[in-house]
């Protein structure tokens, strides 16, 4: 914009061509699968009709690079000079969406421009990771003070609420992909860890809580699992945070040891409910716990007994609201987020849809255009959500080796990135993408696989659509152009 | 905050953990995509429609070219429950001739996927099937006031006469039991269930065709799979020519109208069998479409039973026809000479046995004894043969070479004739004597089988072929009821000559007795100015009334056909017999009947044996 033709040049010279070069490789394996997933058997194989999705993902993918060019092109301090403006702007538009959008399958996240619809959701991204970046890069910010950890996190509870607002849970949830990136400036692991903790609780817990174990009627699989998770992360916890040995083995000992040999017992001798004497262990645990605070005089055996305490009753009341306290359409809703219902035909059609295109790829895949399974619309979502089906059917094993690694190389290129940002707020935006890309991948590719919850978000420069294509190159290249000023930042000064 | 360095480090637990997520999903799809064929085999059930293409069936003409079962349209009238909407129920009801509570009745089951596993509201289902062209004329007129409803159209049998259910046999659904033996069927498709449908169904039913189509989530078809690359054209089915004369079967129906019985002819020097009928029959044009299961089981529970081929799966005993093959082998075990001659005084006496006989000149020699069927001239044949000590060591050998002469002229076993279900018959040997006289016996215990009673039984087919055989003075080929298949050379089986332990010297002085049975015995009523016929009558006793039996053939050189013909409890072998076999001689002989025969045949077509119930 400002800048003079030769610090154009200087830009692309010290721009990281190589998360171009991934992007652009994704871009192009990403138009692969939308026209092997929107394939419409009436309109053969003209590809570059502007009316069917292939067409129209050559225009998104057109614009983006565009959109790409010019982000590159403008100086990047109008990034920290306007990022409050843009985070507020926005906010302002995700609570008038709702207002503004028109009903798009029970989801009121679209907005209507001309003929097309725009979804703001994908654009809040990357202003709330500016504005947190720019607060949190602030001289004064320090994440160990309470007050500011807080108003971190309602910057990104704000976004998430008025996304949950237009109905989108799974797009609100990516945010939760910032504490990964908190956890990075210095929250304690402990947080993050009873947060994942609770994450794992919850699903183990309600996914196969209807679920025999091991044959047995009276025994809940994800009653079983969670309490067992419960005992050996606490034991994790001491192996970490304590130095005795003796207490550990205790615990793992007489712990393990008596669950085994009651589960033995309910198999093959009497049958009932060993979740009891697994819950009598976790409490004779905590007992223990405390005991050896008082004794050893080290509180940290308190914290980890107050863990272990918080678990319990956090899984007892999930699962006490979840059968008493939720309306029926409100469990239907939480079974859908877990997988456990989907579409009228039955629960799991997807997932195990697209399991059946997935493994029917073999090593090399069918070909390009030659599923069977997507060009028939088998998957539901195919060339959103679902949209990895296609690479595995079409392109095999390999080619989803291809795209697995090159995201993973797109992440850990940004992790290298970031660390070599010579600013707070250049190093936490650039943990902000990675962790959102992370979360995308970890989440839409898991689901697909039938490994993680089927929670509806799209995959990075994959999934079909103008709004999330636009929305991940803008995260993506206001890093990428940050990083292109890094030695100017440092000279200037 | 741009001291914060501290916690660089922690930069690898959030690498790591990408690198442990990506590495998980390799391995997740590894066992997906690598270790397992299932989810390629679930894809492809789901993708792929395999529709089949059915071949049309060979159609069966007679030996004359004159076709007697061909194809005919029949249509399945199919329903989509997705795109019917809007329809006049009352109008579909009247012009399919149904009423409103069937068709409701159906739609009801249609939807039941307990009944109807593969029920989709959104592909093709079986509302009716099999409806005839005229069932079906002002439905189609109408087809366009009722969205949702398809035709498939297919084809099934018709016959062109009401002759020779028997041989033509019918064709039905298949039975789990020909699913399991030959993957070639699927559950709805058709198998020849009689007949030479059944015995030739390879050569018949062609090959199906398969297109494979492109199925969408919805059950919709998206086209061809590769631009049909794999797809494979129905290989029609062969033709058959039988060799059966329509007119000569005709005839041989009418003649044995309301009675019991068979009637076999052969073409001696083919083995071609010209009529085959067996009484009581049935129209074949019954056992077609939607009639079919409940007509077979009418046809099933009638205890005259007309279902049974009883021209090779009835076993009667052959009475005196059997006499024939006795004089052969005396003569050939040099028993008895030309000139041997035997006493008989109304029978073979021996001690407190005796075996009856008409009344007749004695003693005779054998000429004249197979002329007017002496039962004592073979009772004593017998006795000496297995009384000959010096030519056998024991009454076991000479039994059991008695029975291998029997085995060569095609008694005892099945002939081998192509088509289903043919009965062996019964000829004893010396273990079954053994066995169930408990090693007691010589060959007065055993001396009615020298007359064609006792424990011998033979199918009317057999019968009919020891004819061809003496017509031939000494060999058979395998009978047989299909002369050509199209494209195809005829099997070896029916080709091969196979010749008895007589020879055709001993032959002759047989065709001279059968002849003289004609001149001026048994048979006389067979004998006719224009071809010389031999023949012997057979009057085999039984519980109930005797069996009229009669075994011939004409002319007496170079014959054209070998006849049997049996009825079950005509009495005398003259009575029915002899006329019966002379009616098929001059008929397939002389090609038409002269006006006396006719008047004759139509005699016997309204003679009625009366059966009293519960017998056969």
């Amino acid at each position: 914009m400002v800048a003079g033709r030769g610090k154009r040049q200087s830009i692309f010279r010290s721009v990281d061509w190589l998360t171009i070069i991934i992007y652009i490789a994704l871009l192009g394996l990403g138009w692969m699968s939308v026209c092997g997933a929107s394939y419409d058997f009436e309109q053969g194989t003209n590809l570059i009709d502007f009316s069917s999705r292939t067409g129209m993902q050559i225009v998104w993918i057109a614009t983006s690079l565009l959109l790409a060019l010019f982000i590159l092109g403008i100086d990047e301090r109008y990034f920290d000079t306007f990022s409050y403006v843009l985070y507020i702007a926005f906010m302002a538009l995700l609570f008038a969406t709702p207002f503004l959008a028109h009903n798009i399958k029970g989801s009121m996240s679209w907005i209507k421009i001309g003929s097309f619809s725009i979804q703001p959701a994908e654009f809040a991204k990357f202003a709330t990771a500016l504005c947190v970046a720019k607060y949190m890069g602030s001289h004064d910010f320090n994440i160990n003070k309470w007050w500011h950890f807080l108003l971190a996190c309602i910057l990104i509870l704000l976004p998430m609420v008025l996304i949950i607002l237009q109905r989108e849970t799974g797009s609100a949830l990516v945010y939760t992909a910032f504490f990964l990136m908190f956890y990075r400036e210095g929250m304690p692991g402990s947080i993050l860890f009873a947060g994942i903790s609770a994450v794992i609780y919850f699903v183990v817990g309600v996914r196969f809580e209807q679920d025999p174990l091991w044959g047995l009627k009276a025994v809940s699989l994800g009653k079983f699992c969670v309490l067992l998770i419960i005992l050996l992360f606490t034991v994790g916890m001491m192996r970490t945070y304590t130095t005795l040995l003796t207490p550990i083995l205790r615990i793992l000992g007489y712990g393990l040891g008596l669950t085994l040999s009651v589960l033995l017992f309910a198999k093959y001798v009497i049958p009932f409910d060993i979740t009891w004497v697994q819950l009598a262990i976790c409490i004779a645990t905590i007992g223990y716990l405390f005991y050896l605070a008082v004794k050893q005089r080290m509180v940290r055996y308190a914290y980890i007994a107050l863990f272990a305490l918080g678990s319990l009753t956090l899984y007892y009341s999930v699962d006490y609201v979840m059968d008493h306290v939720m309306q029926p359409h409100q469990q239907t809703r939480i079974r859908v987020l877990l997988g456990m219902e989907d579409d009228p035909r039955g629960a799991g059609y997807n997932v195990i849809q697209a399991k059946i295109a997935i493994g029917s790829g073999g090593l090399r895949g069918k070909g390009f255009l030659n599923g069977t399974q997507t060009k028939l619309k088998y998957v539901p979502e195919q060339d959103t959500d679902f949209i990895f089906c296609t690479v595995g059917e079409e392109e095999g094993f390999l080619g989803c080796t291809i795209v697995l690694l090159l995201f993973l190389a797109l992440i850990l290129r940004l992790i290298h990135l970031a660390v070599r940002q010579p600013y707070a707020s250049g190093r936490i935006y650039g943990y902000c993408v990675l962790s959102i890309f992370l979360f995308h991948v970890f989440i839409n590719v898991g689901m697909v696989l039938g490994l993680t919850p089927v929670i509806g978000i799209p995959l990075p420069f994959f999934s079909y659509g103008g709004s999330s294509l636009w929305g991940f190159t803008m995260l993506l290249f206001i890093f990428l152009r940050m990083d292109a000023g890094r030695n100017r930042f440092v000279h200037n000064r | 905050m741009e001291n914060n360095r501290q916690y660089d480090n922690r930069r690898y637990v959030l690498g790591g953990a990408a690198v442990l997520i990506i590495i998980v999903y390799l391995i997740r799809l590894f066992t997906l995509q690598l270790m397992s064929d299932d989810f390629k085999r679930n894809a492809d059930s789901n993708a792929f429609l395999k529709r089949i293409q059915f071949p049309a069936r060979g159609v069966i003409s007679d030996r004359n070219g004159k076709l007697l079962v061909y194809n005919q349209p029949a249509y399945d009238i199919m329903i989509v429950m997705s795109e019917i909407a809007g329809i006049d129920t009352l109008d579909l009801c009247e012009s399919l001739g149904i009423t409103r509570d069937w068709f409701d009745r159906r739609m009801v089951e249609i939807k039941d996927r307990y009944r109807n596993p593969g029920y989709s509201s959104y592909t093709q289902q079986i509302f009716m099937s099999q409806l005839s062209a005229e069932e079906f004329s002002s439905f189609q007129e109408k087809l366009f006031r009722f969205p949702g409803f398809y035709i498939i159209k297919h084809s099934i049998r018709q016959y062109a006469t009401s002759n020779g259910a028997h041989i033509l046999g019918d064709v039905g659904e298949v039975g789990p039991a020909d699913i399991e033996a030959d993957d070639y069927y699927r559950s709805g498709d058709y198998i020849g269930k009689l007949g030479v449908e059944r015995s030739y169904e390879k050569q018949l039913r062609g090959e199906k065709g398969v297109e494979i189509l492109l199925r969408d989530a919805r059950g919709r078809i998206k086209g061809k799979y590769q631009d049909g690359k794999f797809d494979r054209a129905p290989i029609p089915g062969k033709n058959l020519t039988l060799s059966i004369d329509a007119e000569l079967q005709a005839l041989g129906e009418r003649l044995m109208k309301n009675k019991l019985g068979s009637i076999v002819a052969i073409e001696p020097s083919t083995g071609e069998v010209l009529c085959m009928v067996s009484s009581p029959t049935y129209d074949p044009r019954i056992m077609v479409g939607r009639q079919r299961g409940k007509n077979n089981q009418i046809l099933s529970a009638d205890p005259y039973k007309p279902l049974l081929n009883r021209a090779i799966m009835g076993q009667y005993p052959p009475g005196s026809t059997f006499k024939t093959s006795q004089a052969l082998t005396f003569l050939q075990e040099g028993i008895i000479t030309p000139e041997t001659s035997y006493s008989c005084s109304h029978g073979f006496h021996f001690g407190r046995l005796t075996v009856g006989c008409h009344g007749h000149p004695s003693p005779l020699p054998l000429i004249p004894a197979i002329g007017t069927s002496c039962n004592g001239y073979f009772c004593w044949g017998l006795y000496h043969m297995f009384g000959n000590r010096k030519k056998y060591p024991n009454v076991q050998t000479a039994m059991n070479t008695w029975r291998n002469y029997m085995v060569s002229m095609g008694f005892g076993y099945p002939l081998g004739i192509d088509l289903p279900g043919e009965k062996r018959g019964m000829i004893p040997n010396a273990e079954y004597y053994d066995k169930y006289l408990h090693g007691s016996w010589n060959g007065l215990t055993v001396i009615s089988i020298s007359i064609g009673q006792g424990e011998v039984n033979l199918t009317p087919l057999q019968i009919a072929n020891l004819g061809a055989t003496i017509a031939n003075r000494g060999y058979y080929i395998t009978p047989h009821v299909v002369k050509g298949v199209q494209g195809e050379k005829l099997d070896t089986t029916y080709t091969t000559k196979h010749y008895t332990m007589v020879s055709p010297e001993n032959y002759e002085i047989v065709v001279s007795g059968m002849r003289r049975a004609v001149e001026g015995g048994t048979c006389h009523s067979a004998n006719n100015p224009w071809y010389e016929v031999c023949g012997k009558t057979g009057t085999a006793q039984n519980r109930g009334h005797d069996h009229s039996v009669f075994m011939g053939f004409a002319p007496k050189d170079k014959p054209q056909i070998a006849v049997a013909v049996y009825v079950e409890n005509g009495g005398w072998g003259a009575t029915y017999g002899v006329p019966i076999g002379a009616l098929i001689m001059e008929k397939y002989i002389n090609g038409t009947l002269s006006p006396e025969s006719e008047a004759k045949a139509e005699a016997f077509e309204n003679r009625t044996i009366s059966y009293g119930s519960g017998q056969r």
